[in-house]
């Protein structure tokens, strides 16, 4: 029972210390190697179940790390808080499960995606790297661990983005991504300046209860929009997203999504959990909900015309982040008004929530299976595919629940969170909801596509010695295919039992604050 | 009021610096360096935050006997790990660069375009 209490500081310490662990295990054996990635990511999942778990039975869960409080009291009475904390609530424990799935899904189908390759050790070092920082991410309470969690997982992904570094584009895709991503960590890390040098707190729940309207709040506060926005591939600053997702390895780049989804986890914690209805402002939703809607667009039309399978799924990506902004804006506006936040906001912000989290499942499913073409045809260009339903009938068996979902087909998940996203910004404005239905509707056209040029159609000569890809990509795959149909089968447990509270718990401001401090400070 | 200020502009200029030069450059080696004059600035910003007129530091056998008034190092422990982060970053930036630059044959980015449309 004790060990219970300490799972969110395992969440981080077992990916981080099995990282350092991995080339000596991978010195025993390549076998030795696969067992081990294999059952340290299982582990992890299991482990992020478990918050996951007694935070939906028990309420939010504080880690204090190394110590029992979270501040040092002085002699003379006086509190500061300092220690490094996790404070993990419905909302990401619910994002970091699938996270850890989708890691769980990447780690399995790698073990024979880059078997041909050398520094495969390094390989699941970097790896296991990013899990951690992902997960940090995600869970952390504190803004500089914050900061900290955002560069450890950046560096591992540039690595991993130029794993085949004899290929020019990879190195050039992992250095426009260091490129954004540095100018974001520097915008964050002055942001947090500006936090620590107004307030003195670097505690996200201590920060929440004391948070002002003033200028310094608001430049803070565009600060670290800008940055996150960058880091999740929103509009103007996407160009990272296509190429770095294109040249990475499929299986890293699975995490890729759910890393980027991290960074957006954290805005939505600062829009309303911390800053809320002390941002008296509505120019920050406002400007989420046109950056959103300018992605959602921009980014399917740019998708459309794609000849290279991977890049049109990139393209996706920035479009799907637009439908979360969106979503996510709509929800900000109606924050404070009790008939607007009923009426539409608690909508908006479990559409948001819930499309996350299918977003990082299906995007991962719908990458493992262009990594399986890839492997299959030798080529990512879709002219030179065809026919492969016949030789490969589970991969392309698997596209269609992926390719489905995204689409916003009605039996699966993303049909519910789609809905629950036109039904909600539809009370803003009509017009909001005609972009999404527009960018649903050439996402289904693009799928369409993809669908029709590479896995039906004549059988090509070229492809006579194809064959299925091996069983651990197909167990890799089937991990994230299986959690879309759990989503799909039971829609409504699914939002009753762990969407909404996610929801209600991101918007709580007040029980944010209070589930550290306890109404004191 | 300007001298007391004195250390916020510092850091403004340097850190516009660093931004401009990250964007406006093309050359990689110096958009490295722009980068890096960003990271520094932050650092810099944080130090400055962290000074307390007549405050003692916070290191037991450095101090006066006696003294009460010292500082709370948060400033100086995030200083640090920002300053081991950058330089993390930036040989990783230096490796990618020189492995662009045998690639391509060039430090120019409008020339370092592969990945287009």
């Amino acid at each position: 029972m004790n060990l219970m209490n300490h799972l969110p500081a395992l969440a981080l310490a077992v990916p981080l210390l099995a990282a350092f662990a991995t080339p000596l295990v991978a010195a025993i054996s390549p076998k030795a190697r696969n067992i081990w990635v294999t059952c340290v990511s299982a582990l992890v999942s299991l482990i992020v179940f478990g918050i996951l778990y007694r935070v939906l039975t028990m309420g939010t869960q504080i880690y204090v790390m190394g110590a029992p409080s979270w501040n040092i009291s002085l002699p003379s009475g006086f509190a500061i808080p300092v220690r490094i904390i996790l404070e993990v609530d419905a909302f990401n424990a619910l994002v970091a499960f699938i996270a850890s799935l989708s890691a769980l899904a990447g780690a399995v189908y790698g073990l024979k995606f880059v078997r041909k390759f050398t520094g495969l050790e390094f390989y699941s070092a970097l790896y296991f790297l990013l899990t951690a920082g992902t997960l940090g991410m995600i869970m952390t309470g504190d803004l500089f661990n914050f900061f900290v969690f955002l560069e450890i997982s950046s560096v591992a992904s540039f690595g991993l983005i130029a794993f085949w570094r004899d290929r020019p584009e990879a190195v050039e895709a992992s250095y426009k991504y260091m490129l954004v991503s540095q100018l974001a960590a520097q915008l964050v890390l002055v942001a947090l300046a500006f936090i620590y040098g107004r307030y003195g707190v670097l505690n996200m729940a201590a920060f929440s209860t004391v948070v002002q309207p003033d200028l310094i709040s608001k430049v803070v506060l565009v600060f670290l929009l800008v940055a996150l926005a960058m880091k999740c591939g929103s509009f103007p600053m996407h160009m990272w997203m296509p190429d770095a997702y294109a040249e990475a390895p499929a299986s890293v780049t699975v995490l890729l999504v759910a890393m980027s989804q991290a960074s957006l986890v954290v805005l939505c914690r600062f829009c309303f959990s911390i800053y809320g209805t002390a941002m008296g402002t509505a120019v920050i939703p406002w400007t989420l909900i046109v950056l959103g809607c300018a992605s959602m667009f921009g980014g399917v039309s740019m998708a459309v015309v794609q000849h290279e399978v991977k890049r049109l799924m990139g393209y996706h990506s920035v479009s799907q982040v637009g439908y979360m902004l969106t979503a996510f804006g709509v929800g900000l506006l109606a924050l404070g008004d009790k008939t607007a936040m009923d009426g539409f906001g608690l909508t908006a912000v479990a559409g948001g929530i819930y499309h996350m989290i299918n977003y990082i499942l299906y995007k991962g499913l719908l990458f493992l299976c262009a990594g399986a073409l890839y492997m299959a045809a030798g080529s990512r260009d879709l002219d030179k595919m065809g026919g492969l339903a016949r030789k490969m009938p589970v991969t392309s068996a698997l596209f269609l629940i992926a390719a489905a979902a995204i689409s916003g087909l009605p039996p699966f998940n993303g049909f519910v969170s789609k809905w629950m996203i036109y039904e909600s910004v539809y009370a803003v404005h009509p017009i909001l909801m005609v972009v999404a239905l527009v960018s649903s509707v050439l996402t289904l056209a693009s799928f369409v596509k993809v669908y029709q040029t590479a896995f039906l159609g004549p059988e090509r000569p070229q492809f006579a010695e194809t064959h299925e890809v091996p069983r651990a990509m197909i167990a890799g795959m089937c991990v994230l295919a299986v959690a879309i149909l759990v989503l799909s089968l039971f829609p409504s447990w699914t939002v009753n039992t762990l969407v909404r509270p996610a929801a209600e718990a991101l918007v709580n401001k007040a029980s944010y604050g209070a589930a550290v401090m306890g109404g004191a400070l | 009021m300007i001298s007391a200020n004195l250390p916020y502009f510092v850091f403004a200029v340097l850190f516009l610096i660093g931004l401009l030069g990250a964007l406006l450059e093309t050359n990689l080696i110096k958009i490295g360096i722009a980068i890096d004059v960003m990271e520094s600035a932050a650092n810099m910003f944080i130090i400055v935050l962290g000074y307390r007129n007549g405050g003692y530091i916070p290191v037991k056998f450095l101090m006066p006997e006696g003294v009460t008034n010292f500082v709370l190092p948060t400033p100086q422990a995030l200083t640090l790990t920002a300053i081991v982060i950058a330089l993390a970053t930036s040989a990783l930036m230096l490796s990618l660069i020189v492995m662009l630059y045998r690639h391509y044959g060039t430090l120019d980015v409008r020339e370092i375009r592969r990945l287009r449309g």
